[in-house]
């Protein structure tokens, strides 16, 4: 493409498909500026996925929609294939979006209602001008649909004819239409049935390994994240605490706030359940308008002290490749009381 | 304990008429639920977990049809007016929705709904409900209680909001919560704060609960008993470590397994092929025949299979329950 070889290539490593560096999304709104994105830096190279996880509010999905420069930073870079897209015109983004995909959370409200899925699915490969003519766009969108598992019938459909997980397969068929180095999965499974979202979350894998993609998988759900990725970043109130494998998170959180998560996820044996002890954090995340000063984690930290409201923590590394932003990284954890276990032990 | 159930439904069946015909939503069900135990509904989008409990409650639409016998805590409410039905409603059973702003009054003080449960019900006055609404909000975790008695919803997190509807659920001393998916909608952090805080007042007030989920990791922290939801009908239930450590309905067995597991990372995750049937055609023989791993024979297609016992009170609806002894943990 011209439009990416005009750009002199960033001395970046060249696998990094795309970067956030120390980015700040701010929004201006009548309450005060939300710092929904506060200093955010992630990198994600080639055929790796990068999961995104963190409360309701964290600013996930904004650092998602920053690398599709469908949210304007107010500060940093964002850097795709190399180049700096931060300021890139209109015009110049429509290749960017050809490069970098999304995929929402609610397949229903993501298509339109009036178009066929396949005229849907074809969308993409008329703007980016992919394909020349009619025959060629459907022979397109038929392989498409056999590639997420569609039958191609379903090209003359319109979306209330297809279930739930049917959506979402046709969303992510859009998504590959322009061959993209990356696909941000904002909550790609979060409004589907237990059944479906494993379905989806073997398909969204295949599709990794049968033609490298690259993806950034923002969730709630701790364990899908966990299942599908290679490296892990947590996010609190803008920032990203905590990164690492998932291995390494796993085991050994390093972050208070991290440790509380996991703590919290449910798990589906109630012999583990009923022996288990959980942080509960207390009190509500404060606001992204006033966030805290020094650790934003603090005001529900249970091992604040009083240097965290003196210092902003940084990420530090606690192992190789295993990072975490707190000024007692590691040992905050250990130290970390927990609630007794809720019910004695013992059957019926 | 005692044995007599607080809930007890029996061959709970709700058809409701549509502009597509009659829909099944909820095809039999018994079940029940003791004073202190907590009951969990779980199933997949559509299989009538809701709609069970409210028929049961007396909450179905107009348009529904019910059939069976409910006794709440020994009367059978299919045989009372509706008028004396909806005050052993409001006097016995408490309710949280998935959403809380549809118990909420955006435009009251949450101390208003809080205490209004509590004038009705209770026959207490204006000043003693006030005093219980800021007791209650205290009891269920909301900081400085005496002044945000006066707040309203939208000054309220979510999570925050969910523990006000709690309250107003509690307000009347309920020998019933019915909590229908009341943690979906929050992050697994404050989700573990509100399972925490049913459970604790459950062990001091000894409140029956029925908690309808679609998270298993959720039915295995608060469950004493859990009824597994398919196509309007119970496939299986019994005791919670029971049904999880020996599911025996191929529907059970495949729904634990399509969980992903640490400790298969990079496997691909077992699915169930498909989607569940549609209310207006359900099959007459096993709903779940077409997805069925076990792909049985004739008499799965057309018969319906009898709930049968596994062991105890551990109960399958299958012609081939599945010996399982839950190895995967
Ligand atoms: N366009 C906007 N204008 C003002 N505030 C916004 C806007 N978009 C997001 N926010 C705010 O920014 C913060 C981060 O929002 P974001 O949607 O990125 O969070 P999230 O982590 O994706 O949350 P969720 O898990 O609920 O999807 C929130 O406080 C949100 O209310
Ligand atoms: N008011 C209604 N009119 C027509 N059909 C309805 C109505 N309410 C529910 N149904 C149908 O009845 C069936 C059972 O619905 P119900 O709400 O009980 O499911 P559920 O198990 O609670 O599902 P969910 O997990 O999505 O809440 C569904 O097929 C639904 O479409
Ligand atoms: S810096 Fe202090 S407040 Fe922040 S997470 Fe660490 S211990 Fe908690
Ligand atoms: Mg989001
Ligand atoms: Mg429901």
């Amino acid at each position: 493409m011209t439009e990416y070889a005009a750009v002199p290539r960033q001395r970046e490593p060249a696998e990094v498909v795309a970067e956030l560096d120390r980015l700040n999304v701010w929004f201006p709104t009548r309450a005060g500026v939300v710092r929904a994105v506060d200093g955010v830096s992630l990198r994600i190279r080639r055929g790796e996925t990068l999961g995104l996880v963190g409360e309701s509010g964290s600013g996930k999905s904004t650092a998602g929609l920053a690398l599709l420069r469908l949210v304007d930073p107010s500060a940093g870079t964002v850097r795709v294939a190399g180049q700096d897209v931060t300021r890139w015109s209109r015009r110049r983004l429509r290749a960017l979006r050809r490069r970098v995909a999304m995929v929402f959370q609610d397949p229903q409200a993501s298509l339109d209602p009036r178009r066929t899925i396949g005229a849907s699915i074809a969308e993409p490969l008329i703007v980016h001008r992919l394909v020349d003519g009619a025959a060629a766009r459907r022979q397109r969108v038929a392989e498409l649909l056999d590639l997420v598992g569609l039958r191609r019938e379903l090209a003359d459909r319109h979306p209330h004819e297809l279930s739930g997980g049917q959506r979402q397969r046709v969303g992510i068929a859009r998504a590959l239409a322009g061959e993209p180095d990356l696909i941000v999965l904002d909550e790609p499974i979060a409004s589907l049935d237990l059944s479906v979202q494993a379905q989806i979350m073997n398909l969204l894998r295949r599709l990794q390994r049968d033609l490298g993609l690259t993806y950034l998988f923002i969730a709630h759900d701790l364990a899908a994240v966990e299942h599908m990725s290679d490296r892990l970043a947590v996010m609190y109130l803008g920032r990203i605490v905590e990164t690492g494998t998932p291995a390494q998170i796993w085991r050994r959180p390093a972050h208070p706030y991290t440790a509380a998560l996991l703590s919290a996820i449910p798990v589906a044996d109630p012999q583990v359940e009923r022996r288990r002890r959980r942080i509960i954090l207390r009190g509500d995340v404060p606001s992204p308008v006033d966030p805290p000063a020094g650790c934003r984690f603090r005001t529900r930290c249970p091992q604040a002290r009083a240097e965290c409201a003196e210092t902003d923590p940084v990420l530090v590394e606690v192992d190789p490749g295993h990072r975490a932003a707190c000024l007692f990284a590691g040992d905050a954890v250990r130290a970390m009381s927990v609630t007794e276990p809720r019910r004695a032990g013992g059957s019926d | 304990m005692s044995d007599s159930p607080v809930l007890d439904v029996e061959g709970l069946a709700v058809t409701i008429g549509t502009r597509r015909g009659p829909a099944r939503a909820v095809a039999g069900v018994d079940w029940s639920v003791q004073a202190g135990q907590t009951l969990a509904l779980v199933g997949e989008s559509g299989s009538g977990k809701s709609m069970s409990v409210l028929a049961a409650t007396g909450l179905a639409p107009r348009t529904a049809r019910v059939t069976g016998r409910v006794r709440l805590l020994g009367t059978d409410l299919t045989e009372v007016s509706p008028e004396r039905r909806r005050r052993l409603r409001g006097r016995h059973v408490g309710f949280v929705f998935q959403d809380p702003m549809t118990s909420l009054n955006p435009v009251l003080t949450v101390g208003r709904q809080v205490s209004e449960a509590g004038e009705e019900h209770l026959g207490l006055t204006r000043r003693a409900a006030r005093a219980r609404a800021v007791e209650l909000l205290d009891l269920v975790g909301i900081p400085s209680a005496a002044q945000r008695v006066d707040a309203y919803p939208h000054q309220f997190s979510g999570g925050m909001r969910q523990r006000v509807v709690i309250a107003m659920a509690l307000a009347c001393e309920p020998d019933l919560l019915i909590a229908d998916e009341p943690t979906t909608a929050l992050d697994v952090t404050t989700q573990a704060q509100i399972v925490e805080l049913v459970a604790d007042l459950q062990h001091r007030l000894g409140t029956a609960v029925v908690w309808i989920t679609h998270d298993l990791g959720v039915v295995a922290g608060i469950a004493d008993t859990v009824a597994v939801m398919y196509a309007g009908r119970i496939v299986e239930q019994g005791p919670v470590d029971a049904v999880f450590a020996h599911p025996a309905h191929p529907y059970t067995v495949a729904l634990l397994a399509a969980r992903p597991d640490p400790a298969a990372r990079g496997a691909d995750l077992v699915t169930i092929p498909g989607a569940p049937p549609s209310p207006w055609e359900l099959p007459t023989g096993c709903a779940f025949f077409p997805r069925c791993p076990v792909r049985g024979d004739a008499r799965c297609e057309h018969e319906l299979p009898p709930l049968v016992p596994v062991s105890g009170r551990h109960q399958v609806r299958t012609f081939y329950p599945q010996a399982t002894d839950g190895e995967d943990r």
